[in-house]
């Protein structure tokens, strides 16, 4: 018996450590096989990404719909340019669509927000590979500063 | 006669420190050889040399005619399944209880069923007397009894020879009268050879064939029990009659004592 | 003694110490595996894995539980307490899981093994093992080893978790922080490979350490109740120094050059 006992609470262990695994794998890692599923990719060149990182999040309204894939630098006019996974399940945004830089709170995290444009005949759907051709830049807090104060100075004059 | 143990001329030194200075001596087949000396002589030291453990600086151990000295480790371990040990402790693994003791050298060493195993262990623990106490713990046992169980696990795989490490240090006259009569009927029943390392005079004078007195980091003396008692050494006699100053001096080396206390008195 | 007789001699003594060690894991290392070991080395894991669960645990829960509150503290006054789930999961995953862990199991895993293994040579069970013919360090410290190697790194990772989940606590059921961001913007943030992985190597690297220390203290010490006592303290000492130190290294290593 003594010695089942402690086969048991080894066996315990495991199991204890595998439910420890998949807490840090479903929940926090966020390794889930449901979020990165199938996807298509999208293209977008910003004149200044701030602080966008890979991984970060693309949302549509607040809805999370797709990541920040990779960052890379565009070696002809040297813009960067960040490709985006978006999930399968959300089709069908409008080529007028536009994507903007964004911080959620003051100093909180940077994330990708995707404005889906209008929807008129003669405008197509976004397929995979397309450009995002309207983009707005990250608010860089220098330049906001320098901008405040050159319009302050204009002012006194 | 046929000697299965052979020490030549065996130097051995540790930490700078002298231990032995060219010993001799030779354990016939079949017999109780003692190996009697005061404390810190480093008796233990010669038996973990017959079993290998240490390697002398000179000199040569041989067992059953194969040098030990010389072994690669593969035939040493092949060849100390042929000896045990009785440590003065008894050595018992203390995560075990005493049936599994004396079962774990039949579990490491040969590939015997469990019951075979069970019989065999019984037959032992029934040689020395505990076969009722097969299922209790080492540290439930007194030292006495905690000995006979290691020397039941001692003889678990009939080895041909047994080395003694102090077992008579410290019990109470009836365990060692039980310790006494089981090396010399163990000895004779199972064809064993024995060495006893003691400094328990009067026990080992009556079942050892032959003794050898070590001390000054050699042998002082040796012969059966008759001619041990008649020798004319000093040392030996000093030894045998427990004297407290003789050629073994009661004062450790020491400055003269008036000169230490009252400094130099020139 | 001469000065410098002296440092030659304790460097002298102090390589060969290193030599003993390295001699010794191998030969726990590459003794072949048996069969018959592996219920040696489960034992093994019950003894130095299953016994530390509970201080594992508790520490993790409390951990979690205080530096959500200290975190919360700090971020409320920026309005980023929408962040305490990654800052209480990265700290965890990254540092406190495997440090935290083998602080604790050098304290209490690794001075229990010093001591049995200290014990066993001062009551020359090691010895009568060898007289046996028993290899000691295949019999005794080969699945000690394996244990602890094996257990450390699930230790961490239920300390981690543990952790989280006592964060979550404090932070969502008692200050009122979102349950929604504290496991999305934890989730959008932690990275399996870069956070929980590496967390695991670290977990690895110092199980080695602090089971390779804790084993050869014992199987080094001096057989006496003296030798065995300060041979603990040693475990503790070094294997706590080995693992702050070594912490640094890796933690260079893996988050330091981006």
């Amino acid at each position: 018996m003594n010695k089942y006992k402690t086969e048991i609470m080894v066996g315990v262990f495991v199991v204890l450590t595998i439910g420890a695994i998949l807490l840090l794998a479903l929940k926090v890692a966020n390794q889930s096989m449901t979020s990165e599923g199938d996807t298509y990719t999208l293209y977008a060149k910003f004149d200044n990404i701030g602080g966008l990182k890979p991984r970060s999040a693309v949302k549509v309204g607040g809805v999370t719909v797709g990541r920040v894939n990779s960052i890379t630098l565009d070696q002809d006019n040297f813009t960067p340019v960040v490709e985006l996974s978006i999930s399968k399940k959300y089709t069908g945004f409008p080529e007028t669509s536009s994507v903007s830089i964004l911080t959620s709170g003051l100093l909180g995290e940077q994330y990708v927000g995707f404005q889906p444009g209008f929807s008129f005949d003669g405008v197509a759907d976004l397929q995979d590979g397309d450009y995002l051709q309207d983009t707005k830049s990250a608010l860089v807090l220098e330049d906001l500063i320098g901008q405040f104060l050159f319009n302050r100075g204009n002012d006194d004059e | 006669m046929d000697h299965l143990v052979e020490v030549d001329k065996l130097t051995f030194s540790r930490a700078d420190r002298l231990i032995y200075d060219g010993v001799s001596l030779n354990v016939p087949k079949g017999k109780i050889t003692a190996v009697m000396g005061p404390s810190g002589i480093g008796k233990t030291t010669l038996l973990k040399l017959i079993g290998g453990q240490l390697t002398p600086d000179s000199g040569d151990v041989r067992f059953d005619g194969n040098s030990i000295v010389s072994m690669n480790r593969k035939t040493l371990y092949q060849t100390r399944r042929r000896m045990s040990m009785l440590f003065q402790s008894g050595a018992l693994f203390t995560d075990m209880s005493v049936f599994d003791n004396v079962a774990f050298p039949l579990r490491e060493h040969t590939a015997l069923s469990e019951e075979v195993i069970a019989t065999t262990v019984a037959l032992k623990l029934q040689a020395v007397g505990l076969r009722g106490a097969a299922s209790l713990m080492p540290s439930e046992l007194s030292g006495g009894m905690a000995r006979r169980a290691a020397l039941a696990r001692a003889i678990a795989l009939d080895p041909d020879l047994i080395m003694y490490d102090e077992p008579f240090a410290g019990q109470d006259p009836i365990s060692m009268g039980v310790l006494v009569k089981l090396i010399r009927e163990l000895n004779d029943a199972l064809g064993l050879t024995s060495i006893v390392v003691t400094h328990d005079v009067t026990e080992v004078l009556t079942i050892a064939d032959y003794i050898y007195i070590l001390a000054d980091k050699r042998v002082i003396g040796e012969g059966t029990a008759q001619q041990i008692r008649e020798s004319d050494s000093e040392l030996v006699q000093q030894f045998l009659t427990g004297q407290a100053d003789g050629p073994v001096p009661f004062h450790y080396p020491a400055t003269d004592l008036e000169q230490s206390l009252f400094g130099d008195t020139k | 003694m001469n000065f410098f007789q002296s440092i030659g001699a304790s460097t002298l003594a102090k390589m060969s110490a290193v030599g003993r060690a390295a001699i010794m894991l191998f030969g726990a290392l590459f003794a072949l595996p048996r069969l018959k070991n592996v219920p040696l080395t489960i034992k093994q894991v019950y003894v130095v894995g299953v016994q530390s669960l509970l201080i594992i645990v508790v520490s993790g829960l409390f951990i979690g539980m205080v530096m959500a509150l200290q975190g919360y503290t700090i971020l409320v006054d920026y309005g980023a307490e929408g962040s305490l789930g990654p800052m209480v999961a990265l700290s965890l995953l990254r540092e406190l899981g495997p440090v935290v862990t083998a602080l604790l199991f050098a304290g209490r895993a690794g001075s229990a093994l010093t001591a049995e293994i200290g014990l066993m040579k001062a009551t020359e069970q090691l010895s009568s093992l060898e007289m046996m013919a028993v290899d000691p360090l295949r019999r005794v410290v080969a699945p000690r080893f394996w244990a602890g190697i094996v257990s450390m790194p699930m230790l961490a990772l239920i300390f981690s978790a543990v952790g989280i989940l006592g964060g979550h606590l404090v932070g969502v059921d008692w200050l009122g922080v979102d349950a929604g961001s504290y496991w999305s913007i934890m989730q959008s943030t932690v990275d399996w490979q870069q956070d929980v992985i590496n967390g695991v190597i670290k977990s690895l690297v110092f199980a080695l350490v602090v089971t390779w220390i804790a084993i050869f203290k014992g199987y080094d010490s001096i057989p006496t109740s003296e030798g065995i006592s300060k041979a603990t303290t040693q475990t503790v000492v070094f294997s706590s120094l080995a693992v702050l130190g070594l912490d640094f290294v890796l933690t260079a290593l893996m988050f330091g050059i981006e």
